[in-house]
């Protein structure tokens, strides 16, 4: 299996706060890679890391290196559409455009300069379907997005994501708006999607976590306390402290 | 204690809608003036009856307030949308500490303060530059943008600020422009709270009196020239008002002018509320 991300030696300031620290991991191509741990312990803002969400929030500073296929994300002449079109990101509230459903799908498409219809059609027809959306909503395409179920629009988000065609999916918390049927569906999707995509899913839930990922990274305080396979983080971790937040003591 | 000035509140509106209207309405009761001659071009009210008088036709000022209120809009449209946009999505900090604090100063200006800059300011320079008198539609809508600017901006700023984060952020992880984002995007989503702002904009702007009687040259004539003297509602009510005799029919007609300036405020307002109806849906 071939290396996707490399991240070494990254760190993350908030001001004077330092939320990453040293984190060396590597990623391979084609996983589900779960990112676990309490609160505030640093994942939801490594995976913001991967495609430069935390440029956005004043005072972030950042030092050490995350490649992707090779190329430095934090180098020099790195073009943020660019990097944004190949990692794509699926937020914990689904937050769909107030636009029609298709709309909100070639929004993405439409913004990288694709403006022939039927090309719009295919894509919009072809990433609902890998979306598991299409036969729910193609009879309403240009109806708003916003009347859809908060599970509906979860799918959507993810088929707008997938609509650019990216290499990278990250995932934060996205079943945890949630109920327990859509979370399935969800799962479901993830799993299948794997096969084109590489995903990196950061989850509260540890089964959850069992259940989709093929490898695990478990945070705390800003650091990487331990990663490796899945079954084995779960099973037997090495490190006591994942232990115990695996078995529910702490988080 | 609110229910009473919730009250008071209703019945000052209701008297004064109840005492503008039967005012306004009396000429046309008394037959002394007909709907058609109101609504014609003909102004005369100190005309002699062989000169075919008196006349009482309001169609130039009606027209007048029309002309002035959505050329300022046009002219503070973009102006304050765009200036709103700048102190939320470019610039937060600098819009938090240099514009709303103009922004609100600019507020605070009298409006005689407005019409004596546009007097003594942009009406000699309108002179100049063009030749003609300079006192007319130009110098009103100049004078009217600048006053209808922070209502616009701020009620701009306001609407897209409460555009959810979510939703920049998604089109952001898209991949989209700063640029993209905000004129995809941004604008879209605020859009009905951006026609509210231009909408108060123009109703304020069709009220304003003393402003704009100070540099549009109050003559009865057609608004359809940029920099000919003209008249408005306002203008020609705040000038005449005090100079008939109570009860009179130049009075009364006067009367019905401030009835359509109010049904004419009524309906924006009513727009205004159709616009935020159809936001929530």
């Amino acid at each position: 299996m071939s290396q996707k991300v490399r991240v070494r030696c990254f760190q993350l300031y908030y001001g004077t706060n330092h939320a990453l620290k040293n984190i060396d991991l590597d990623l391979a191509e084609n996983q589900v890679t779960a990112l676990i741990g309490p609160s505030g312990c640093g994942k939801s803002t490594f995976l913001r890391s991967i495609n430069r969400m935390n440029d956005m929030i004043k005072g972030v500073r950042t030092t050490g290196t995350i490649h992707i296929d090779g190329q430095n994300i934090y180098g020099e002449k790195v073009y943020l559409v660019e990097l944004r079109k190949k990692v794509g990101m699926v937020f914990q509230q689904p937050h769909p455009f107030p636009l029609s459903i298709y709309d909100n799908v070639a929004y993405g498409p439409r913004l990288h300069g694709i403006r022939d219809k039927k090309r719009l059609d295919e894509i919009v027809e072809r990433t609902l379907t890998e979306a598991n959306l299409w036969d729910e909503v193609k009879d309403r395409l240009h109806r708003s997005a916003l009347g859809m179920s908060g599970g509906q629009q979860q799918r959507l988000v993810l088929a707008r994501v997938l609509a650019v065609q990216p290499e990278v999916i990250l995932m934060d918390e996205p079943a945890s708006a949630l109920d327990p049927i859509s979370t399935e569906r969800l799962e479901e999707l993830i799993m299948r999607l794997k096969d084109q995509y590489t995903i990196i899913i950061v989850t509260h839930n540890m089964q959850q976590a069992a259940r989709v990922s093929d490898t695990a990274v478990f945070f705390l305080n800003g650091e990487i306390v331990e990663s490796g396979p899945t079954d084995q983080i779960f099973t037997n971790p090495s490190d006591p402290r994942t232990e115990d937040y695996i078995s529910g003591r702490f988080g | 204690m609110t229910l009473v000035s919730a009250w008071v509140l209703i019945i000052t509106l209701f008297s004064l809608l109840y005492f503008i209207a039967s005012k306004g309405i009396a000429p046309f009761l008394h037959g002394e003036v007909t709907l058609a001659d109101f609504f014609s071009g003909n102004w005369g009210p100190s005309l002699s009856a062989e000169q075919g008088g008196p006349q009482y036709g309001a169609l130039d000022f009606i027209l007048g307030s029309l002309m002035v209120a959505l050329g300022s809009a046009v002219i503070s449209g973009p102006l304050g949308i765009g200036a709103a946009l700048f102190m939320t999505e470019i610039a937060p900090k600098a819009g938090r500490k240099i514009l709303q604090p103009a922004v609100e100063i600019l507020v605070g200006i009298p409006s005689v303060v407005y019409g004596f800059i546009g007097l003594t300011l942009i009406v000699p320079a309108l002179r100049s530059i063009f030749g003609e008198v300079g006192f007319g539609l130009l110098a009103g809508i100049i004078v009217l943008s600048v006053m209808i600017l922070p209502t616009i901006i701020s009620i701009s700023a306001d609407a897209i600020h409460s555009v959810p984060q979510g939703i920049r952020e998604g089109s952001y992880a898209l991949g989209a422009t700063r640029w993209q984002t905000i004129s995809g995007l941004v604008i879209r989503v605020a859009q009905p709270g951006l026609l509210t702002a231009v909408v108060l904009g123009i109703a304020r702007a069709f009220g304003e009196a003393l402003a704009v009687q100070m540099v549009i040259g109050n003559t009865a004539d057609l608004p359809f020239h940029l920099l000919k003297p003209m008249s408005t509602l306002t203008s020609v009510i705040t000038l005449n008002m005090g100079n008939t005799v109570q009860g009179s029919t130049y009075n009364n007609v006067l009367w019905s002018m401030a009835l359509i300036l109010l049904l004419m405020t009524l309906i924006l307002i009513l727009a205004i509320r159709f616009i935020a109806r159809r936001r929530e849906v």
